[in-house]
């Protein structure tokens, strides 16, 4: 019997989801040197390079190494750049070139559905993405990491929002981007967010630039890394638990909302 | 009816000023036929079978597909249709065998099945060497075959092609047509646009002719041929081209002969019908010497041309 069955939409999200998951499987290698390739130079130079020049006594940040500092960090922006690269990038070339997102939007299941499944397949890269920056992280610096899981459901909770916040991202980054201008949304969105993202130093010592301080609040990498940092490097000071859970939730409910908003527009004229 | 389509109007909320792509159209497809659009470009046919794919949301009016309506039930309605539009919309990612794997199981069909399934569309189709090749290792014929194929692969009750021989060499085209007319074994009801009347004249049992977004005329291909005017056309050699007066009079008074005329080379007539009027006419024009007969069907350019007084292509 080979008639399709009606009303399982569960199953063609599922077949979705496998659909992606044999595409990434021809790309692991790619995949895997493009999420390495900046954290072991990042942690290489900064970790292991400028300790042995003689730099590393400066190296001291908020008490801890810079390495303790940079593991939660580089971890966060491994989430971001992949959730943005396993949704946007191919989802501007399937509205632009390819047109090949009516061929997924032809599915028998509804239409939001379709950019719910990009939103999941690309959280789990994510949390792939910052599972593989780990070990980097731990290992390469020549200075001591402390490493620590305080408390595994925040670990837990905080991978997976914001995994969920990247590929939200990626999906209104995606739908609402023309493809020709996909370059420029790297320069003028995602290098900033990364910079200010409170990836290279705890929130907390921005207290110094109080201004700052206060503005980075509106930026979710600051959410994530801060997330990671008081899930992993508990002795770095960092922002309230309560806070970074709420505020990836309000970050996943804007830029999902947005998102997806962006996405039926464009899929339904 | 397969397909309903009652008072659908579509108009586009354009600067400066709104377009009107479909200004209210009414359609009835029944099942097993081969159904065209058929009218120049800006018609409002891709937006209709749009409409119909729960591609675009209509300003008014509704469609239903086997019995399901398109705006309210849009999920439920696409698992009966295939769809392959104008655009090459193949998965660039995944072979060709994939491709169809991953249609039949989105579509609710088990591994197993689907993997046979994909495999019997890669024969039907003649693409069984093609099967590991990506999508745009393939000329643009066979990608539209696997287009087709990919459409029909969860065995909907109706598959929309839209323009379907678009950027396509004359010999593929012609193979996209054995396609299309071999579905019809299957059972699958084909609604298709086009603006090449060669095509909705070759492969269509019905046709709406589509203008300004209504539809002029609906009909089978000869229906509308004799319906509007365009009538079958004989072009008579003669060996003696000047004594033609009496053999005029004679074949103007035969009652399928609509008109007829001197030619340089011997003479012409407008015939409303074919069917008898062979033998009368070559044994009056044998007095005549007649040498050549030939025999110009009427086209649906013409039936165009009478209902809108423009050209099909401008």
């Amino acid at each position: 019997m080979t008639k399709a069955r009606t009303g399982r939409p569960l199953a063609a999200f599922g077949a979705l989801m496998l659909r992606d998951a044999r595409v990434l499987s021809r790309e692991l290698i790619p995949f895997a040197v493009r999420v390495i390739m900046q954290p072991l130079l990042f942690l290489f130079v900064f970790t292991y390079l400028f300790p042995r020049l003689g730099t590393g006594s400066q190296m001291m940040v908020g008490g801890g190494s810079f390495a303790t500092v940079l593991l939660p960090g580089l971890m966060a922006v491994a989430i971001m750049f992949t959730g943005i690269a396993a949704v946007a990038l191919p989802l501007s070339g399937e509205f632009g070139i390819t047109r090949e997102i009516d061929d997924r939007v032809m599915c028998p299941l509804p239409v939001y559905a379709v950019a719910l499944e990009k939103i999941c397949f690309a959280a789990l890269q994510c949390m792939l993405a910052a599972l593989l920056v780990l070990p980097l992280a731990y290992y390469i610096p020549s200075t001591p990491v402390a490493l620590h899981v305080s408390s595994w459901p925040v670990f837990v909770a905080v991978l997976i929002l914001a995994s969920l916040v990247s590929a939200a991202l990626g999906l209104a980054i995606g739908s609402s981007v023309q493809p020709r201008q996909i370059g420029l949304v790297f320069s003028i969105v995602v290098i900033p967010i990364t910079f200010l993202g409170c990836v290279y130093y705890p929130w907390a010592l921005l207290s110094h630039v109080r201004w700052l301080q206060v503005a980075v609040l509106v930026n979710p990498i600051v959410y994530m890394s801060e997330g990671l940092r008081t899930a992993l490097t508990p002795g770095m000071p960092h922002m309230p638990t309560l806070a970074i859970l709420a505020g990836l939730l309000l970050s996943f409910a804007l830029l999902g909302g947005f998102g997806l908003r962006s996405f039926l527009r464009r899929v339904i004229s | 009816m397969i397909v309903e389509i009652t008072a659908l109007h579509k108009t586009y909320e354009g600067k400066p000023d709104p377009v009107v792509a479909v200004a209210g159209i009414d359609l009835a497809v029944e099942p097993g036929q081969i159904f065209g659009l058929l009218g120049p470009n800006g018609a409002g046919k891709t937006t209709t079978i749009s409409i119909c794919t729960t591609r675009a949301l209509p300003t008014s009016g509704t469609v239903t597909i086997s019995g399901v309506d398109v705006v309210k039930h849009p999920a439920r309605a696409r698992v009966s249709m295939g769809v392959v539009p104008q655009y090459n919309t193949l998965d660039r990612s995944l072979t060709v065998l994939e491709n169809l794997f991953f249609h039949c199981r989105y579509f609710g069909i088990g591994a197993a099945a689907a993997r046979s399934r994909s495999q019997a569309l890669l024969e039907q189709f003649q693409l069984g060497e093609r099967g590991k090749s990506f999508p745009n290792q393939l000329s643009g014929g066979l990608q539209q075959r696997v287009q087709i194929a990919r459409a029909i692969a969860h065995h909907p009750a109706v598959l929309f092609l839209d323009e379907p021989s678009a950027g396509l060499d004359p010999q593929s085209r012609i193979a996209m047509w054995e396609a299309v007319t071999s579905l019809r074994k299957e059972g699958i009801t084909v609604v298709l646009t086009t603006h090449y009347m060669e095509e909705a004249d070759a492969l269509c049992d019905q046709i709406a002719i589509v203008d300004k977004g209504r539809i002029l005329a609906l009909g089978s291909p000869d229906e509308l041929k004799h319906r509007h005017g365009a009538q079958t056309r004989l072009e008579l050699k003669l060996r003696d081209a000047s004594a033609t007066g009496s053999l005029l009079s004679a074949l103007r008074s035969m009652p399928d002969v609509a008109t007829a005329e001197p030619t340089p080379e011997g003479l012409r007539i407008f015939a409303r019908q074919l069917d008898g009027l062979l033998p009368p006419v070559v044994s009056a024009a044998q007095a005549a010497g007649l040498r050549d007969l030939t025999i110009h069907e009427p086209s649906l350019e013409t039936v165009f041309l009478a209902l809108t007084g423009r050209e099909l292509r401008d």
